[in-house]
């Protein structure tokens, strides 16, 4: 299998900044993977992607796209490489289908070979309607569809998506994901950041979680969910006939498997009533905890009137990473 | 394909999306390059002149430096108010920056498209001049040097306009004008001749670190021979040197706010 994207310990550090915005990262994307970037606000995912695709110039590290060493030839580099950023960049002198055009002419794509491709390539983004448009006149959505027209219409070994879903409604999203999955069928390497836990989980072959511009784990979405310690969660919905919730979450908390108990939601119901959800974060097999919750509660004389099953997300795994502080 | 090949025509194509753009708006391009120089000489050049405040064979010397003029500041505001405009927040040149060539080229081609607009300009005015001033008496002979300093000019009114329009903040526009233009504009020689300024020592001296007086005075020189003027290799040496200077100069702003 050979590599599309080698990145080796990377540090960038902006002039006048007093720390690293990228701070010795290192990964590896495969060729034809979906390679997802996560991490929060300020990580260092958009400089990643701008050192991989020559615009900014990396303070230490060596970065491969094809076997072409970025910083020494950045013109083949540019040939390989295609990027939709997070903010638009359309060139606003020229209407949607020009904006493919040139870009195609700047990559020596030939003339028949461009206006087919251009044609294509708006139909394909749902823009057939809008090749006229002045680029002012586009929604944001399909602006976004219009860069990502524009970047495969040079046919790039890699693509680099950072945060492609931000601001498109459900409808939208749907359609880039389709697209995305097409791009693997066509061989595509795909990098992609995002902040939206489930498009990643969906898309990404394997996902990178980067905070602080350090990688903290690289692994399939699965794998990493699988190695979340109590990444099977049990959600129990109780009537606690006098206990205390805090007593109740304890005393669930004893239970061998169980590794921690987190009150969810607010209290329902009234008095005696009162209704309390627990979620059970549990290692190993969730169903083998069934009948000792059950038998605990049983117990304690409190009602159980809902109980369900779920598993950890990549957002939970997520989290788990990098904490619930907010950058 | 070699990357020299890639690159070179990946800069053809990036010229040709200016050129393209130009074409389009032709008419607002006309406006900007002419409504002032024709407005100036014909101030200059026939209104005073005809009220008698001024010598007859004012519009004479008046008129290569109008030329002067028009190729020098014409390349430099056209490469530098877009290329404010493209480092500004909607970024736009970044599909050109992204293009495989070295970004360095991307400088050279704003700054030779510049100078191909300046060029444009200049040459307009010849028909414009003569129309205007109904005769002119040039030495012909002298045309292929005047040629020379409209080219040098355009280029080095390039070079500055990039250094200007690479070093200056997309906030500070409005003070570009105020603070460059104008001085440029009226310390150029292109109104008066600069050899004859000898009573006028200190403006003369402030005169020289324009680049645009070598343009006037090359041209005038060559055009009209017997107007006192500066000597003619001083004025393409001086012209390639600000071509030299502002060039590395401009190329080096460009890639510092190309890149981070
Ligand atoms: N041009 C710049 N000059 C100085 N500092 C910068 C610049 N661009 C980014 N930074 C800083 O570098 C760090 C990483 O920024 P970056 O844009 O790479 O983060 P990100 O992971 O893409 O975040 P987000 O999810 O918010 O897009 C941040 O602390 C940011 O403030
Ligand atoms: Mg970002």
């Amino acid at each position: 299998m050979t590599t599309a994207v080698d990145v080796a310990d990377l540090v960038k550090r902006y002039p006048k900044s007093r720390h690293n915005a990228v701070d010795g990262l290192s990964f590896r994307v495969r060729c034809g993977e979906i390679f997802g970037l996560l991490g929060p606000n300020g990580a260092g995912k958009t400089t990643t992607v701008g050192v991989l695709t020559t615009r900014i110039v990396p303070t230490s590290g060596k970065v491969e796209i094809g076997g072409v060493d970025v910083g020494r030839d950045p013109v083949a580099a540019k040939t390989k490489v295609a990027v939709v950023p997070q903010r638009v960049n359309l060139d606003r002198s020229l209407n949607a289908r020009q904006n493919l055009l040139f870009h195609a002419t700047y990559h020596g794509v030939g003339r028949s070979a461009r206006h087919a491709l251009a044609d294509e390539l708006l139909d394909r983004m749902g823009l057939a309607g809008k090749a006229r448009a002045r680029v002012d006149d586009l929604s944001g959505g399909q602006s976004q569809r219009l860069m990502i027209a524009r970047a495969l219409i040079h046919r790039p070994e890699v693509l680099f998506l950072d945060e492609p879903s931000t601001g498109l409604d459900p409808q939208a999203r749907l359609f880039l994901h389709d697209r995305i999955e097409d791009l693997r069928s066509e061989g595509i390497t795909v990098v992609l950041t995002t902040h939206d836990m489930d498009e990643a989980e969906k898309l990404s072959d394997r996902v990178g979680i980067v905070d602080h511009g350090r990688m903290l784990t690289v692994d399939t979405p699965s794998e990493l969910i699988r190695s979340l310690p109590g990444s099977g969660t049990m959600d129990v919905t109780i009537r606690t006939n006098g206990l205390t919730p805090e007593a109740a979450g304890g005393t669930l908390a004893e239970i061998p498997g169980v590794q921690r108990v987190e009150r969810i939601g607010r209290p329902s119901g009234e008095g005696g009533a009162a209704e309390t959800r627990l979620r059970l974060y549990v290692a190993g097999e969730t169903t083998e905890l069934l009948g000792p919750v059950a038998a605990r509660l049983h117990e304690r004389t409190v009602t159980v009137t809902d109980l369900a099953l779920g598993s950890a997300t990549l957002e939970d795994v997520f989290i788990d990473l990098t904490g619930r502080d907010m950058r | 394909m070699s990357t020299t090949t890639t690159s070179l025509r990946a800069f053809t194509a990036v010229l040709g999306r200016d050129v393209f753009v130009t074409g389009r708006e032709l008419p607002s391009f006309l406006a900007q390059v002419l409504v002032q120089p024709v407005a100036l000489l014909f101030v200059f050049g026939k209104v005073l002149g005809q009220l008698g405040y001024t010598q007859p064979g004012y519009a004479q010397i008046l008129l290569p430096g109008m030329i002067a003029l028009n190729a020098f500041l014409v390349a430099l505001q056209n490469t530098s108010f877009p290329l404010v405009l493209d480092f500004s927040y909607s970024r736009e040149i970044e599909d050109r920056l992204l293009a495989p060539l070295p970004i360095s080229w991307v400088a050279v081609e704003k700054m030779l498209f510049g100078a191909l607009r300046g060029l444009f300009a200049a040459l307009l005015m010849f028909p414009i001049g003569l129309l205007m001033l109904g005769r002119v008496s040039w030495d012909l002979s002298g045309l292929p040097f005047a040629v020379l300093c409209m080219v040098l000019g355009s280029l080095a009114g390039g070079t500055v306009g990039l250094t200007v329009g690479a070093a200056v903040p997309p906030r500070r526009i409005n003070i570009m004008f105020a603070v460059i233009l104008a001085p440029l504009i009226f310390t150029g020689a292109s109104q008066f001749p600069w050899a004859q300024l000898h009573d006028l020592r200190w403006f003369q001296i402030v005169c020289a670190f324009n680049p645009l007086t070598y343009v006037s005075e090359g041209m005038r020189g060559a055009l009209l021979p017997e107007v006192p003027h500066m000597a003619p290799w001083v004025c393409v040496l001086a012209l390639l040197l600000a071509c030299l200077i502002f060039g590395a100069a401009g190329i080096k702003f460009f890639l510092r706010r190309a890149l981070d």
